[in-house]
């Protein structure tokens, strides 16, 4: 049976569970030693309570269980309990000759999952296994993705380095969701490492986040509550408490969004009057806040189709935006969980930018990852020539200028994005490139992106016109897009984003065409991943958006555009 | 032959420790561990208890404290002799020292009631019993190691 993984995981699980066992007399010390020992345990003794404890901060996931007596002289068995409870956060068993009621009822209270009575039995031991399973069973129930949110808190962490490697991670947790999601009841499965004891947390999955999302609109955003948003949603395995701080996340969020749009001079109206201002309230979204919060990050970048609704497209420019991208929150949209540099981007506001998109060629862009397909290909045959075709829906949007950081709530991929100033027409494409979630797509986009890539550099946006044609296309360094070295990697990511993008721009209310160049806004700084100089100030080239649009919206794949987008 | 003599008198010798409830299944239970891996394990954790209990009756009669004339020391530290006495039981139950393990309790109960005479006498009665067991015991373990490995340990009927 697959028993999941342990620290060192074990195929065959419970052999090698690693007990420690705590007890200051000598002798029993040794028989349960000796006794464990058959059950083919790992076992560590120890006869004093304090040793123990230093034995298990030292190690912080070296034991799976912990065995120890009540009446120890230099501490209480049930201190130790509470310690280990506490930081370790190990199942306890406790023992004792004195099996008084009071006593096992005091052990149970103080939080252990088992009290023997001395003398105790080889077959008792045999089935301490079960402790240590039924604790990773009900860690993994909250945790809906528990591995891909681990991923992505690796990627996360590497995503300081380098953004690409944010790419990479979209595109494991995409796979990881959806094997966590057919796994979801195969705990054995999910049995998580001991380190992982740390909180289960809820993977907002862009479709868990679209239906969170939904739920609060309909609720009305001024009236919304964990428990109605909870029942709306109709998720069995989600808790009020997860709701809960999802909205709070998502609050925060768009008061973000509404900030940034105040502080930024938008030009004209990024913010959308459709969209409900009342849902963007007033989120700030600290970049830093953003990035510490990997898990909210995560969230945001988990957004489907999005409800744009709320976002405030303004443009902003995302100078202070380091990483880029910010996972959508507001949107509902889950999107893949997005990898790391998502979640270390900042979160922008990218509900504005979808509503954009909705009017701008973005729609086209994001929608499908076939577009995306299409678009790379042209483009970077021609390589010159951005699409064209956006060049009228960028026309919506007023571009504020050159430098436009493009701020990509695709969490996917944007880990920073530079305010710099002109897309190269290779950033756009390279956005484009990103590839979409059918791995189909990857390919062509990875070749594509590169190809763009070779040529890119900068392309001068023009307010309006998107179209780069002026510019020739550069070949997007990888760097800039931080394709670099995961090509295919920013690939998923990318069209995760695109994917995202889509979902928002076709889900959410585009308020008005103006904000069109926040989106590119947006996109552009997701494809700017922490490349400060990309060059790309201008978002990427609306005419690789606009050559789909057909597809776009015929697509249903939204995502894969979404992210495509968003390779900076 | 001297083998089988000594296997027979072993398994005699074991037989009566059960019947007069001086052992219990714990001490079986032992047996059952011994192994290749450790094949004088009963002995080894028998002579862990002796180690231990005697520190802990050394520790009973300072608390019980005859003193040298024959008073009693007064007051009796009830919680103190209770501590000693919880571990003392818990030692006893590891080898299965059923009779010994039987008075500690008595003892932590006139602990609890706080009657000192009653603490002291049964300690006395304690006292023997354990002296007893080891007797036994040492004289048991003499005889396997005379006797040489044995195959199995074997249940007492």
């Amino acid at each position: 049976m697959d028993n999941g993984c342990f620290s060192s995981p074990r195929r065959d699980f419970p052999n090698g569970l690693r007990v420690l066992v705590v007890d200051d007399d000598p002798t029993w010390l040794k028989i349960l030693e000796k006794m464990l020992k058959k059950c083919n345990y790992e076992v560590t003794t120890c006869c004093l309570a304090r040793h123990a404890l230093s034995l298990l901060r030292e190690r912080k996931d070296g034991y799976d269980i912990v065995i120890s007596d009540v009446n120890m002289p230099d501490m209480d068995g049930f201190k130790l309990l509470e310690h280990v409870g506490l930081e370790m956060d190990l199942p306890v068993i406790m023992m004792s000759v004195d099996g008084e009621t009071s006593r096992v009822m005091k052990g149970v209270q103080h939080g252990a999952c088992d009290y023997l009575l001395k003398p105790i039995r080889m077959k008792e031991l045999r089935n301490i296994w079960q402790h240590v399973f039924r604790k990773r069973i009900h860690e993994v129930r909250d945790f809906e993705n528990f591995e891909s949110f681990e991923s992505m808190h690796l990627m996360t962490n590497g995503s300081e380095l380098s953004e690409e490697g944010n790419l990479f991670a979209l595109e494991d947790m995409t796979t990881t969701k959806k094997r966590k999601d057919l796994d979801n009841k195969h705990d054995d499965k999910e049995f998580l490492d001991s380190s992982s004891s740390k909180k289960a947390r809820v993977v907002w999955s862009v479709d868990l986040h679209q239906k969170f999302v939904k739920a609060v609109n309909q609720i009305g955003f001024d009236k919304v509550g964990p428990k109605k948003i909870l029942d709306l949603m109709n998720v069995p395995w989600l808790s009020r408490e997860n709701v809960a701080s999802h909205l709070q996340k998502y609050r925060l969020y768009l008061s973000r969004l509404q900030k940034d749009n105040e502080q930024k001079s938008s030009p004209s109206g990024m913010k959308h009057s459709d969209l409900p201002s009342k849902d963007v309230g007033n989120f700030n979204f600290p970049n830093s806040a953003i990035k510490q919060q990997n898990d909210a990050s995560i969230d945001r970048c988990n957004y489907s189709e999005g409800t744009l609704h709320h976002q405030n497209m303004e443009t902003k420019s995302h100078e202070g935006n380091p990483k880029g991208i910010v996972p959508h929150s507001t949107t509902a949209e889950k999107a893949r969980p997005l990898t790391g540099n998502i979640t270390d981007a900042n979160i922008q506001p990218f509900a504005s930018l979808e509503s954009e998109r909705k009017h701008a060629a973005f729609d086209c862009t994001m929608s499908t990852p076939y577009s995306w397909t299409d678009i790379p290909k042209s483009q970077l045959k021609k390589e010159q020539k951005p699409v064209v075709h956006l060049e009228d829906n960028f026309n919506l949007l007023p571009f504020h200028g050159k430098k436009h950081n493009i701020q990509v709530d695709q969490s996917q991929s944007i880990a920073s994005i530079s305010s710099t100033p002109s897309i190269t027409e290779q950033d756009v494409a390279a956005c484009i490139e990103t590839k979409p979630r059918f791995s189909g797509y990857k390919k062509d986009y990875t070749s594509s992106v590169s190809s763009i890539r070779s040529s890119v550099d900068t392309f001068p946006f023009r307010p309006g016109n998107l179209m780069m044609n002026d510019q020739p296309s550069q070949p997007i360094s990888t760097t800039n897009f931080g394709l670099k070295t995961q090509s295919s990697n920013n690939l998923s990511c990318i069209s995760d984003l695109e994917s995202y993008q889509r979902n928002l721009l076709f889900g959410g209310e585009a308020a008005s065409a103006a904000p069109l160049d926040e989106d590119l806004y947006f996109y552009w700084h997701n494809m700017n991943f922490g490349q400060p100089n990309i060059g790309m100030s201008e978002y990427y080239d609306p005419g690789l958006l606009t050559e789909v649009p057909n597809h776009l919206y015929d697509s249903a794949d939204y995502l894969v555009i979404d992210q495509g987008l968003f390779i900076a | 032959m001297d083998r089988n003599n000594s296997r027979r008198q072993l398994a005699a010798m074991k037989q009566s420790l059960f019947d007069q409830g001086h052992l219990d299944e714990q001490f079986i239970q032992l047996e059952e561990l011994q192994d290749d891996a450790n094949p004088n394990f009963v002995e080894e954790i028998v002579t862990l208890y002796y180690r231990d209990s005697s520190r802990l009756i050394s520790s009973l009669e300072q608390t019980l404290h005859f003193c040298a004339c024959g008073r009693e020391r007064n007051p009796l530290d009830f919680n103190k002799l209770d501590t000693i006495m919880h571990q003392f039981k818990g030692s006893s139950s590891s080898i299965g020292a059923k009779k010994v393990k039987a008075e500690s309790t008595l003892i932590r109960e006139y602990c609890r009631t706080g009657n000192a005479e009653g603490c002291r006498k049964s300690f006395q009665q304690m006292k023997k019993e354990y002296v007893a067991l080891r007797k036994r015991l040492e004289n048991y373990f003499q005889l396997v190691r005379q006797a040489g490995p044995m195959e199995r340990a074997c249940r007492p009927k």
